[in-house]
């Protein structure tokens, strides 16, 4: 409770003073820790391990965004960037640690490992918050931590074997004996693998029918507590053979990231994400421990400073040599250059296989947190004190030529499926440029090879919108197949687009229903017109003339549209579960209705009638 | 003050320099009504009861419309057609209109010496406007003299401003009742 009212406390305050949430939270922690109010004894250590949990869920997040194809795009990136950012990095930092420091050359290289990474759970929640995304420095930032997190894995498989068999071998006590530590090194590094491998086969084969059965039941609780019980179960393996959890949960996402449930799984994770991921930032404020601060401020301080430093100059270098402009190159270097919470996880890791001291452990582990808490303020101060100096004001800019969405082109389509790839191609036959959003990645392959404009990604999610240029097109036609994600799509638009006019595709009448509900004035109802195109046949082919069959069915479609705004004027809102029978209730309110309307569709003008008794009776005319 | 309605039709408006112009001068003038009539009925199906509202509403009517084929585009008929009933407009009981001032402002792309007797099109623009004056009498509508524009293929920019402002003097100066007789 006290974590919680902490974070309602200084989290909004937080975001007040504009320094974002994770500072906020981090405030919090340390605000409520042992050094402060003292609320927390232990330094967080409890909730840590709790906590973690919003790491792994974050990283299974991640990794469901993160489809295979996407991942391939990005692999010059990843790569290269990620790759020669964690070997630089390690080397620079080992190097370091056994010239100046004078460790041993083994000890060195696992520092130097750990603190090359850098934190996903701060970089990705600031960015995300100030919408960067998108931006190139956004972009390399996510490549960059992307490899770390997979380069986590050899590292794990490595240190076993990096252990210094003397001394100070010691079992951490909050550790659970795991499975694996009865076995040999190598043998350990096998299980590693090995459980990785399980993952990715066992998401292949056994995930996906699992969830099918359980999204049979359509009790989305149901779903939800699958979805939980995943995410838990593989971080309890994987902590079990000596794995990172997060990296685990990861995989399974990435795994799990073309199946037909990744919305729904991403939706169900996504709060409970987001509190945890909370509690994590207010467990590293609070883990803070200021008593071995105020023992050795100079040394610790000195170390945070010296590891930000170092960390940036190698980002800057490495940024320059992928050419970024100057200023998403700070922001790349600042927003990279704290450690990471994987180090927390990696030194309890060495000081339990006896890599590496307690005593070097516990200063580095005050000396990552430090680091982390202050990666916002570096951020800040990047933003408010260098950059207006740079004069290039950052922007969601982007440099890889896939990822470039850059066109202001005035319409956007969402959806390339049946319907919205009419729409486009009609649009683009009348040479009216549209940038167009789609969610299947096949589909954008081929039609990208056709020289249409299709771009890969999911069109509710804002950052995606903003990078189509939302607040520059006019229109947005919305076609995508999923009644819930074009709803959860009109929130989304109304809330951060309000100038963009949706045109919205509605599968039926409920669905119609809904969206004028959420206020749009332009629903278009899927089959409506076809089936009344099929009535004007019939007709014609029942002897009427094609004019006049044309025009009852334009006359029956304003009807049409008429009764549906005032049969859903008297719906209730919030009607979501459309049972059969009241389907066939709402069938039977429209026949009445056309009962009571019926459709006059005499053209007087053209009627005689009159005109012929005028003129039996007084002179013709005419 | 009367009120003036203008039923507008161009098919192709995009393409018309000079109703653009035209349009853009008379559009914003207070009491009256610019109807662009391609635009609300682009199917052709003329809502009946609403246009004759309209006109009830107004004591003028200017059809402002390019001259095609020595007559209006066929929306403008579709509207006679469908709006002008029998019993209401003319014939026994129809006296709806009766009063009420109507012209054509129209654009020929020929210039004034081509509608003459003598010219390739044999007669004058007035001439050719008869159905539109006929219909007005039995409509028991006064029928103005048209405004047009003439050469319109190959009119200069600074003329067709000229022609904007004298349309737009024009249509204040027939609401003023300061004129009634005009080219």
């Amino acid at each position: 409770m006290i974590y919680l009212a902490a974070a309602v406390i200084m989290v909004p305050l937080a975001k007040k003073i504009g320094l974002g949430s994770v500072l906020g939270y981090l405030m919090a922690g340390v605000l409520i820790g042992p050094t402060l109010l003292g609320f927390i004894s232990n330094g967080g250590q409890d909730i840590m391990h709790f906590a973690e949990f919003g790491v792994v869920m974050m990283l299974f997040i991640i990794g469901l965004e993160l489809e295979p194809e996407r991942l391939w795009k990005m692999r010059k990136s990843i790569i290269g960037l990620g790759g020669l950012q964690v070997v630089l990095s390690s080397v620079v930092i080992a190097g370091i640690a056994y010239y100046f420091f004078k460790i041993d050359w083994k000890q060195s290289l696992a520092l130097g490992m750990i603190l090359s990474l850098s934190s996903t759970a701060i970089i990705l929640q600031t960015l995300n918050e100030k919408g960067l995304m998108k931006s190139a420095a956004g972009q390399s930032a996510f490549a960059v931590l992307l490899f770390q997190d997979i380069s986590v894995i050899p590292m794990l498989a490595l240190f076993p074997l990096l252990a210094v068999n003397n001394g100070d071998t010691q079992i951490a006590s909050d550790h659970a004996e795991t499975w694996v530590s009865g076995f040999p090194r190598w043998a350990q590094t096998l299980v590693t693998l090995g459980s990785v491998a399980s993952i990715i086969l066992a998401g292949r084969y056994i995930i996906r029918p699992v969830f099918r059965i359980v999204a049979a039941t359509r009790l989305r609780e149901v779903f939800t507590a699958a979805a939980l019980l995943l995410v838990v179960g593989i971080a309890v393996l994987m902590t079990q053979v000596g794995l990172s959890p997060a990296l685990g949960t990861f995989l399974a996402g990435v795994v799990l990231a073309n199946s037909e449930y990744k919305h729904e799984l991403e939706s169900d994770i996504e709060p409970f994400k987001g509190l945890l991921l909370g509690l994590f930032f207010i467990a590293v404020g609070a883990s803070i421990n200021f008593h071995l601060i105020a023992q050795q401020p100079g040394l610790i301080m000195g170390l945070v400073l010296l590891l930000m430093i170092v960390k940036a100059i190698v980002l800057f270098f490495l940024g320059k040599v992928f050419k970024l402009s100057v200023d998403q190159n700070t922001l790349f270097a600042f927003a990279l250059c704290q450690v990471g919470e994987f180090a927390f996880v990696l030194f309890s890791f060495c000081n339990k296989e006896g890599i590496l001291p307690s005593s070097v452990v516990d200063i580095m582990t005050a000396v990552v947190a430090i680091s982390m808490a202050l990666t916002p303020m570096v951020l800040l101060l990047n933003e408010k004190l260098l950059l207006p100096k740079l004069g290039t004001k950052e922007s969601a800019v982007n440099t890889e030529a896939d990822e470039i969405i850059d066109e202001n082109n005035p319409v956007i389509i969402a959806g390339f499926g049946q319907f919205g790839n009419t729409t486009g191609r009609f649009l683009r036959a009348n040479n009216i440029g549209s940038t167009i959003l789609d969610i299947d990645s096949d589909r954008v392959d081929v039609l990208r090879k056709m020289g249409f404009k299709v771009y890969y990604g999911d069109a509710s999610r804002y950052d995606l919108l903003q990078a189509a240029g939302a607040s520059t097109a006019k229109i947005i036609i919305i076609a995508i197949d999923n009644a819930e994600k074009r709803l959860e799509m009109i929130e989304t638009i109304k809330k951060h687009f309000p100038n963009l006019r949706m045109l919205v595709r509605s599968t039926n009448r409920f669905d119609a229903y809904d969206q004028m509900n959420a206020g749009m004035l332009h629903v278009y109802r899927e089959t409506l017109d076809t089936s009344i195109r099929v009535g004007v046949d019939a007709m014609k082919f029942l002897g009427h003339r094609a004019y006049t069959a044309q025009r009852a069915a334009r006359t029956f479609l304003k009807y049409d549209e008429l009764s549906l705004k005032k049969l859903s004027s008297i719906r209730e809102e919030d009607q979501y579960i459309i049972t059969a029978r009241e389907v066939i209730e709402e069938l039977e309110n429209i026949i009445k209705a056309d009962n009571q309307n019926i459709i006059v569709n005499r053209d007087i003008g053209w009627d005689e009638d009159s005109l012929i008794r005028d003129a039996t009776t007084a002179t013709g005319e005419n | 003050m009367p009120k003036i309605l203008v039923l507008f039709a161009h098919p192709a408006l995009e393409k018309s320099r000079v109703h653009r112009r035209l349009i853009r001068h008379i559009r914003q003038l207070p009491n009256i009504t610019f109807h662009d009539l391609y635009q609300v009925y682009p199917d052709m199906d003329i809502d009946m009861e609403y246009e004759k509202k309209l006109l009830l509403q107004h004591d003028i009517v200017v059809l402002q419309h390019p001259f095609y084929w020595y007559s209006a585009p066929a929306l403008i008929k579709q509207w006679q057609d469908l709006v002008l009933e029998h019993g209401w407009a003319y014939g026994s009981g129809g006296n709806a209109l009766s009063g009420k001032k109507i012209f054509n402002a129209i654009t020929c792309g020929g210039s004034r010496e081509m509608y003459q007797k003598l010219g390739r099109n044999r007669f004058t623009v007035n001439e050719l406007l008869s159905p539109f004056n006929q219909t007005a009498f039995l409509c028991h509508m006064t029928y103005l003299p048209p405004y047009v524009v003439h050469g319109t293929l190959r009119i200069s920019e600074s003329d067709i401003d000229l022609h904007a402002v004298k349309y737009e003097e024009l249509l204040i100066a027939i609401q003023n009742g300061t004129i009634t007789e005009n080219e």
